[in-house]
């Protein structure tokens, strides 16, 4: 499967020959587990597995409670507290569930960042990049049904906010909306479809993992050095790699099991922290709270939504040499899918010859500041929108899209490169024998 | 560089979360001091039992519990009180059964009846439906090290009249220093001596709110201890876990970065 020379299954008794003729999958397996993997990956390397982790984790926990909830308007809400109360660890299943959620989009967002830092998304490694953002969109999707479900107030209200993005659109906007809400306005009908969808996307997902994953072990998996392994021959290949069993398996669990620690720290010690109060109330279609906010990992994009209003120039340009097709909330809803968008074609954005953020003297800081961005419009997008709030946004927003639009293109032509290493092996000596170094350095002893 | 940021943007995260609570501004709340707080914080038996109490005598002339089985008053964790009492408890209300289209006495397996004043909302869930905490600044952090005060803000709410009155479209509003607004349409509920306890607890107007505080924290989050318990073993038995792939992991990795090492100081 992979590029990279390596040692392919053979069959040895009868019986594995038998079966390999009629379906390989020994060997697909076989050469999945034992894919050469760069022996220099770092700790950002972890959040894949941390990743298949979540989806698998919500969709066991998902499907019990699916055995005690009840999709109805009407029952929904009590449904929850069904399962809070009567279930045999029903408690436990939902916070999980709910947690799992948040878990699930940190390991996503520094999964994508680690690859906006390495350049994973850069040349061969496009359409893993690409895939990867189909799947980071039917999170959301599926993100954003789930918590409609239990059919709280915020429940309700972020339904109504986003459903009523659709409505935007021009022209058609409004059928949309009715189609996607299956009547006018969010009701019994809008939760039973989101139910339907919230149980069908994550399976979806796991397809498109499979997908992703077989893209990236055809091309190799990058590395913080982004210099390839070398593929002239299978020796060669064998000092930039090491097989993904055992040692990145056993690494990764390594993480993935401290990162559970911190997990069921916050699901059983605080598992209220990452919702809303709100949501504790039974949806009330006739008392709008006072503040709605969508959960924490779609802020910055919300930020992005509400940066563009009326009073931005930007907006208020293009309004006019649209003839008013593009309002301003239209013009918010396209920035929010913008942002994402922009993001998608970093690849064919950037132009840098060289792939790892470590070697790119200039990039690095930019692309620190984007993090600082990020985390600017996360926190601004959970603030009113009034006072200064919309003008951070607004600078947030602009820094986003002019680190895709404008800074990725441009330092490719102005930014002058380090030289990488050579290989992925002297990477790994050089750090290993470094350590070694500095133990000689601090530890002087007189015996010598 | 990156593994610091990664730190700080994952710390970062953790804060921002608690940022969708920070807006909307509250009166003051007292942060008091429950028995339930913190990883290891439980329910205090006796005074769930007061808050019963409480919620029998004063809040249940409007409000209600519908989410709430009577049943649960006898579960551990909770209130603990005998089947006996449970029962008894039970046939103090009454309640409407759809199949014989009629109100009869209620049994231990009914929920609580639902609030009889329309205006008074249900109290099942009040305790998680409420922050007592907020901010600095949308960062979340106080409800990080405080909690998120539901219990708090309910306790607060009922000793901060002001004594205060106003009339507003034909309904008396009363001065509350806890009430976003300040402003709320609930007379005062309780005041010194108000709800006389048998086992001789302090029932000045504070106690009688932390009690039934702490009783609405119970009805809203029953399982708690449960939780916290299923908490800690897994945190426990992970943590062994982790040191133990964290040591197979420097084993099986250890014969690599040894050649590594050399391959680095040829001469040596």
């Amino acid at each position: 499967m992979s590029g990279i020379p390596h040692d392919h299954y053979e069959p040895k008794t009868d019986a594995e020959k038998w079966l390999d003729r009629r379906l390989p999958i020994v060997g697909l397996l076989h050469s999945t587990l034992t894919i050469p993997t760069p022996r220099n990956l770092n700790w950002m390397w972890i959040w894949g597995i941390v990743l298949t982790f979540c989806l698998v984790l919500q969709i066991i926990t998902g499907i019990v409670l699916v055995m005690h909830y009840t999709p109805d308007a009407s029952m929904a809400f009590a449904s929850v507290e069904h399962i809070m109360r009567n279930v045999n660890g029903g408690h436990m299943l939902r916070y999980l569930h709910a947690n799992g959620a948040s878990l699930f989009f940190v390991a996503v967002y520094l999964h994508i960042f680690r690859g906006l830092f390495y350049g994973s998304y850069k040349s061969p490694r496009e359409v893993t990049w690409i895939i990867g953002m189909l799947i980071y969109l039917l999170m959301m999707g599926t993100a954003f049904m789930g918590y409609v479900l239990p059919w709280g107030q915020m429940s309700f209200w972020g339904a109504t906010v986003i459903t009523g993005l659709f409505g935007a659109i021009p022209f058609v906007g409004e059928s949309i909306q009715t189609w996607l809400l299956g009547g006018p306005a969010v009701d019994n009908a809008t939760l039973t479809r989101f139910f339907s969808l919230h149980y069908l996307f994550p399976f979806i997902i796991a397809g498109l993992v499979v997908v992703h994953i077989w893209a990236f072990h055809t091309t190799g998996n990058n590395n913080p050095t982004g210099v390839e392994v070398r593929r002239g021959s299978k020796e060669e290949a064998e000092k930039d790699t090491l097989p993904f069993w055992p040692y990145f398996v056993i690494k990764d669990l390594f993480a993935l099991a401290l990162i559970m620690v911190i997990f069921f720290a916050v699901v059983g010690f605080m598992p209220n922290y990452l919702g809303h109060p709100d949501n504790y109330i039974e949806a009330n279609s006739l008392a709008t709270p006072a503040y709605i906010v969508p959960e924490w990992y779609f802020l910055p994009f919300y930020a992005i939504l509400r940066a563009f209003d009326a009073e931005v120039w930007v907006v208020q340009i293009v309004s006019f040499l649209s003839f008013g097709i593009i309002d301003a909330k239209f013009f918010g809803v396209l920035a929010m899918f913008g942002a994402i968008a922009v993001m998608a074609l970093a690849p064919w954005l950037d132009t840098s010859s060289v792939r790892s953020g470590r070697y790119r003297p200039m990039f690095k800081w930019w692309f620190y500041l984007l993090l600082v961005d990020f985390m600017v419009l996360m926190w601004v997008g959970a603030m009113p929108a009034e006072g200064i709030y919309p003008y951070i946004a607004l600078l947030g927003s602009a820094y986003w899209f002019a680190y895709f639009l404008v800074i990725l293109p441009l330092l490719g032509v102005i930014e002058k490169p380090l030289q990488p290493v050579a290989t992925i092996e002297d990477d790994f000596n050089a750090h290993y024998g470094k350590d070694d170094a500095a133990d000689r350095g601090t530890v002087a002893t007189p015996a010598e | 560089m990156l593994k610091k940021l990664t730190l700080a943007t994952a710390t970062a995260f953790a804060l921002t979360g608690g940022a969708a609570f920070a807006a909307g501004e509250g009166g003051h709340i007292t942060d008091y001091g429950f028995s339930f707080e913190g990883p290891f914080g439980t329910y205090d038996e006796a005074q769930l039992q007061r808050g019963l109490q409480v919620y029998t005598e004063v809040c249940s002339a409007c409000h209600g519990m519908k989410f709430v089985p009577l049943r649960t008053l006898g579960n551990e964790g909770g209130p603990n009180l005998p089947d006996d009492q449970v029962r008894a408890y039970a046939e103090f209300w009454e309640v409407y059964d759809p199949e014989i289209d009629d109100w009869r006495t209620a049994r231990p397996t009914d929920h609580f009846p639902p609030s009889s004043m329309e205006t008074a909302p249900d109290l099942s869930l009040m305790a998680k439906a409420r922050a007592g905490f907020h901010g600095p600044y949308g960062t979340g952090l106080s409800q990080l090290f405080n909690g998120i005060g539901g219990a708090e803000y309910i306790a607060s709410l009922l000793t901060s009249y002001n004594g205060e009155e106003m009339e507003q479209a034909g309904t008396i509003l009363y001065g509350n220093d806890a009430f976003p607004g300040g402003w709320i349409s609930m007379a005062p509920p309780i005041d010194d001596g108000w709800v006389e306890f048998a086992d001789g607890s302090p029932n000045d107007a504070e106690a009688i709110a932390q009690d039934v505080a702490a009783f609405l924290m119970w009805a809203a989050e029953p399982k708690m201890m449960a939780r916290k318990q299923a908490g800690l073993t897994a945190v426990l038995f992970l943590t062994v876990l982790t040191v133990l792939l964290y040591l197979t992991n420097k084993k099986l990795w250890a014969p690599v970065k040894d050649r590594a090492k050399k391959a680095d100081h040829p001469a040596e």
